[in-house]
């Protein structure tokens, strides 16, 4: 066990590396990339230029370059090209908004995902299953930004019962902070209450076949302990660990299309943004930010996996 | 009872779902029924997953003639503006651009049928052509990320010590990025940059970067349950007898396994442009995909959104149109799923 656990974080850390790495060169591949453009302006004379490039370092070989940033990255003194704002300090700053939508959309679709799970297994064939299957398709087959913009404009310009955007820190003002999430946690629960209704309701009604589930029934206990105890303990594990992945993904920023469309001036917006206008730095941090968050969970996940099944731990 | 999909020969005979209200003697024709054809059947039967793959099949038919329509009804192009034009509609005239830069909505009649943009431009007729770019770019990012994730899949699982390690670390590494980061990345380096492959050079403004890099960002998600399906199928007796009799590693991949997994492949294609679709919008939203003025449903709705509330059917019409094209796919491959392959399990991420 102990010997899966290095080998998996082992593998971790190379996986971050290699994404560090595949980043930086995807920024520096692009021809008009040029960063000193970025610090001088653009009308800036070759002379500062050169200046610029030699005082940051851009004239040097490019893994000597790599090497500098990810210095400074472990610093904590990396800045942004355009407005040479300590990117970590912006990550913190942006860190509450992500994480309040994160959490409250990570219960509102593990949630719901659930109860439309168990709901279409019970009732699988009949109506309500029929119809809350139609329910996740057209939630899977919605863009993002285009329900986020449907709220927007019902909630707030039509009814005007919620602010058009933007953040609120829950410390300020807990009602207003509420009020302004509550649009965003439900438009990213959409998709993934979708996903993980299907996902679940396929894996119920596998359980329900197993022989353990007609041993329970043949000692005569009731549906509903069957369901909880018996089936919904297994059909749950798959979901709960795309849960793990899904949440890690959204906390690094995944809900970039969420984010922008509120307003909620998140971590994923702020990835947008630099992206949008070259900044490598901030790119660089939030890339690496997301991919450690999903790496290290889908570490975790697989270590609970080997931990419950020993015959992962031999093949792996 | 399901269909067994690395069932090894096409030609033996399957036995039938308990539900199958078909004639013996129909099934038991010459030699039995295929899968395929099995399959097909099964689909037949379910008139949902038809209907919906017509409405998508109507729709990709309405947006290929895009060009009839702005020539013949609504006289003009998808870029053409119109700002200062006026026009009458059932004998009233009005600005196809209020002088508040109020654009006109829907009129329902030949011109500016869903009424004009800020540019005073022909919704109607930028709808139509930017189904086609956004279709076409669905369709060309699936055939790139099925080819590289079949042969991806194909090698690894085949050869694989070494060269499955690398490659899987390879999909592990892109897989490790959200999809919708790299994608704007990727986009946002290369509508600036282009693409130089060398013998050929790809401009930014290009459909195929956003085709090309949708494409690819999707690949580790079909090569992963794939390479697990080549990895089985490389040690059944069928491949033994095929090398017993002489047959190369090529062959054997392409010829001998290659068959077996083709269901697996088959149950991705619509998923996968459904969300190839999807994922072209999200970039186009975020301006690293389709560059304008090559409108697409993406970066219609994301001009749209800039103009809530005052002229909604802005959103509403591209965004109405992208959700009916992505239900059709997304319903019709469900079916072609249940009829293929009751059992798998095929996620795509967003």
């Amino acid at each position: 066990m102990a010997r899966f656990i290095v080998r998996r974080l082992i593998a971790m850390v190379a996986v971050l590396f290699a994404i560090s790495v595949l980043t930086f060169l995807i920024f520096q591949a692009i021809p008009n990339g040029d960063p000193t453009v970025r610090l001088g302006g653009r009308n800036s004379t070759p002379q500062t230029r050169e200046a610029i490039a030699k005082d940051w370092g851009f004239d040097k070989p490019i893994w000597q370059q790599y090497g500098i940033t990810m210095g400074k990255i472990f610093d904590g003194t990396v800045v942004s090209y355009q407005q040479q704002i300590n990117v970590e300090d912006e990550i913190k700053r942006d860190l509450p908004a992500t994480l309040s939508l994160a959490i409250g959309a990570g219960i509102i679709w593990l949630g719901f995902g659930i109860l439309f799970g168990v709901i279409s297994a019970v009732k699988a064939g009949k109506f309500t299953d029929t119809s809350l299957t139609v329910l996740s398709l057209i939630g899977v087959s919605t863009p993002v930004f285009l329900l986020g913009a449907l709220v927007l404009w019902l909630f707030a310009y039509k009814l005007t019962i919620l602010p058009a955007g933007g953040y609120v820190p829950l410390t300020e003002d807990p009602w207003g902070w509420f009020t302004h999430l509550i649009g965003p946690w439900f438009v990213l629960s959409v998709l993934f209450i979708g996903f993980y209704s299907r996902v679940l309701r396929g894996n119920i009604l596998d359980t329900i076949n197993e022989d353990y589930v007609r041993t329970a029934r043949a000692k005569g206990l009731s549906e509903r302990r069957i369901l909880i105890h018996h089936v919904l303990r297994n059909s749950l594990i798959p979901v709960v660990s795309l849960w793990g992945l899904d949440f890690a993904a959204v906390i690094g920023g995944g809900a970039i299309l969420t984010e922008s469309v509120f307003n909620l001036q998140g971590v994923g917006q702020y990835a947008a943004d630099s992206i949008q206008q070259l900044d490598v730095p901030p790119v660089l941090v939030i890339t690496m930010f997301t991919a450690f968050f999903v790496v290290l969970l889908s570490a975790v996940v697989d270590v609970i996996y080997a931990f419950l099944d020993p015959r992962i731990r031999l093949s792996g | 009872m399901a269909v067994d999909p690395t069932a090894p020969s096409p030609g033996v005979p399957v036995a039938l779902e308990p539900e199958a209200p078909l004639g013996v003697g129909e099934i038991q024709g010459e030699g039995g029924v295929g899968p395929y054809k099995l399959a097909l059947r099964r689909l037949r039967r379910n008139k949902t997953a038809l209907a919906f793959g017509a409405m998508f099949l109507v729709i990709v038919i309405m947006c290929l003639c895009a060009p009839l329509y702005a020539e013949h009804i609504a006289h003009t192009t998808p870029s053409a503006n119109h700002i200062t034009d006026k026009i009458t509609v059932r004998g009233e005239e009005r600005d196809v651009v209020s002088p508040e830069g109020v654009p006109t909505g829907p009129t329902w009649t030949g011109k500016f049928f869903f009424g004009a943009d800020t540019n005073g431009r022909d919704v109607a007729v930028r709808l139509l052509y930017g189904g086609r770019n956004s279709l076409e770019i669905g369709f060309v990012a699936t055939a790139i990320t099925v080819i590289l994730a079949t042969i991806v899949a194909l090698i690894s699982g085949y050869y694989r010590g070494f060269v499955d390690g690398a490659l899987s670390r390879f999909m592990d590494l892109i897989w490790a990025f959200p999809v919708v980061i790299l994608g704007v990345a990727l986009g946002t380096a290369l509508a600036l940059g282009g693409l130089d492959f060398g013998l050929f050079t790809v401009n930014g403004n290009s459909l195929l970067v956003p085709a090309l890099i949708i494409g690819v960002v999707y690949v580790p998600y079909m090569s992963k349950p794939l390479r697990g399906q080549v990895l089985g199928l490389r040690e059944k007796e069928f491949v033994e007898a095929s090398r017993a009799q002489g047959a190369g590693n090529l062959r054997i991949m392409f010829r001998e396994i290659l068959p077996n997994v083709a269901s697996s492949i088959i149950v991705f294609i619509p998923l996968m442009i459904a969300n190839a679709i999807l994922l072209e919008a999200a970039l186009s939203y975020l301006g690293a995909g389709v560059q304008p003025p090559n409108p697409s449903w993406g970066t219609m709705i994301g001009d749209g959104i800039r103009l809530i509330p005052s002229a909604m059917h802005l959103t509403l019409i591209p965004g109405g149109m992208l959700v009916l094209a992505v239900l059709g796919i997304n319903v019709f491959g469900d079916g072609v799923r249940d009829a293929l392959d009751p059992r798998a399990e095929v996620r795509i991420e967003h």
